[in-house]
């Protein structure tokens, strides 16, 4: 059953099912190339898919943005001063990077 | 002293997300700044044992994730958990995704306005704790299901099967906050499902464990 935006949508059969059933594990990034592609394919042509889709990834945004929160400067000095960390020379505060570890 | 110089330039930037997760663990800023300042600690002074070229990140929130299950996780007041059985879209259609009923077709571009800041982190520390940690390493963090495995001592399967549990349980949890701000009409159909669903108990067999291709 192939499907685009005007046939019905049905979530318990079809292509449609095998998206939400990987609703999740696309939006976690988590499924292989060539099963991304074929949820990719589908949701790009099914509206309904495409508006569940959208919404749960605005949700994980919404969700992920609100969890943040400001380090207490009194709690950052003292693990700088724990850890020997020259706070004067300002590390920027946020930056989520894969450690490059120079060791070697 | 190279490795501790190392130690500070890498760990430091962590700090954020460090403390916001431990804010969710704990619920309880003093608790959560000492449960950082103890991740770091620890982490300095195993930094040798540190696997160079492996993600700093995730070894820090091991070491969180463990201290806070040793020691403060005792002190945690342990919500009632009730099981809840939905669709995997249960807030979308809630909010009237599909028939439009409760919001514009939309409603995606509106849900940043719809819950608080605080409402949602709310909604997260209200989950279970074995829904609360790998919603958070994974929504919030954005840990692969590997690397929440490893962090948590737990197999994918594991990981994989309470992520979906809790994320339908965080759905729901922000249903009531929009119907308690009466952002939502609240329809008596739903809302008995909804009962039905919290009464049943159920244990919700069907769940994607590892038979998802990965
Ligand atoms: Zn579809």
């Amino acid at each position: 059953m192939s499907s685009d935006t005007e046939q019905p949508c049905d979530p318990n059969s079809g292509p449609c099912r095998d998206a939400l059933q990987n609703l999740f594990v696309y939006i976690d990034g988590q499924l292989t190339m060539e099963r991304r592609l074929v949820i990719k394919e589908h949701i790009d042509r099914c509206s309904h898919c495409f508006e569940r889709f959208s919404f749960e990834l605005e949700l994980r945004q919404v969700v992920a943005q609100s969890c943040r929160d400001t380090v207490p400067e009194s709690l950052k000095m003292r693990i700088a001063e724990a850890i020997g960390c020259d706070l004067d020379s300002e590390l920027p505060p946020c930056c989520e990077q894969e450690s490059p570890d120079s060791r070697s | 002293m190279a490795d501790q110089q190392t130690f500070a330039v890498d760990a430091m930037p962590l700090m954020t997300a460090l403390y916001s997760g431990a804010l969710r663990m704990t619920r309880n800023p003093a608790d959560a700044e000492d449960l950082v300042q103890e991740t770091y600690l620890k982490a300095y002074r195993a930094y040798d044992r540190f696997e160079a070229g492996t993600n700093l990140k995730a070894w820090m929130f091991r070491i969180l994730t463990n201290t806070f299950i040793n020691t403060y996780r005792k002190k945690q007041r342990r919500p009632a958990e009730s099981e809840f059985d939905a669709d995997d879209i249960y807030l979308y259609h809630r909010l009237g995704g599909e028939q439009g009923a409760a919001l514009s077709r939309s409603a995606e571009d509106e849900l940043l306005d719809l819950f608080g800041e605080a409402e949602v982190k709310e909604a997260v520390e209200d989950l279970a704790e074995h829904y609360r940690l790998p919603v958070l390493l994974a929504d919030v963090e954005g840990f692969s299901y590997k690397e929440i495995a490893e962090i948590l001592d737990v197999p994918i399967g594991t990981v994989m099967s309470r992520l979906h549990r809790g994320r339908k349980q965080l759905q729901k949890r922000l249903y009531e906050f929009a119907k308690a701000r009466r952002l939502v009409p609240d329809p008596p159909v739903a809302l008995a499902a909804v009962a039905d669903a919290l009464n049943t108990e159920s244990s919700a067999p069907s769940l994607p464990e590892a038979d998802h291709e990965l």
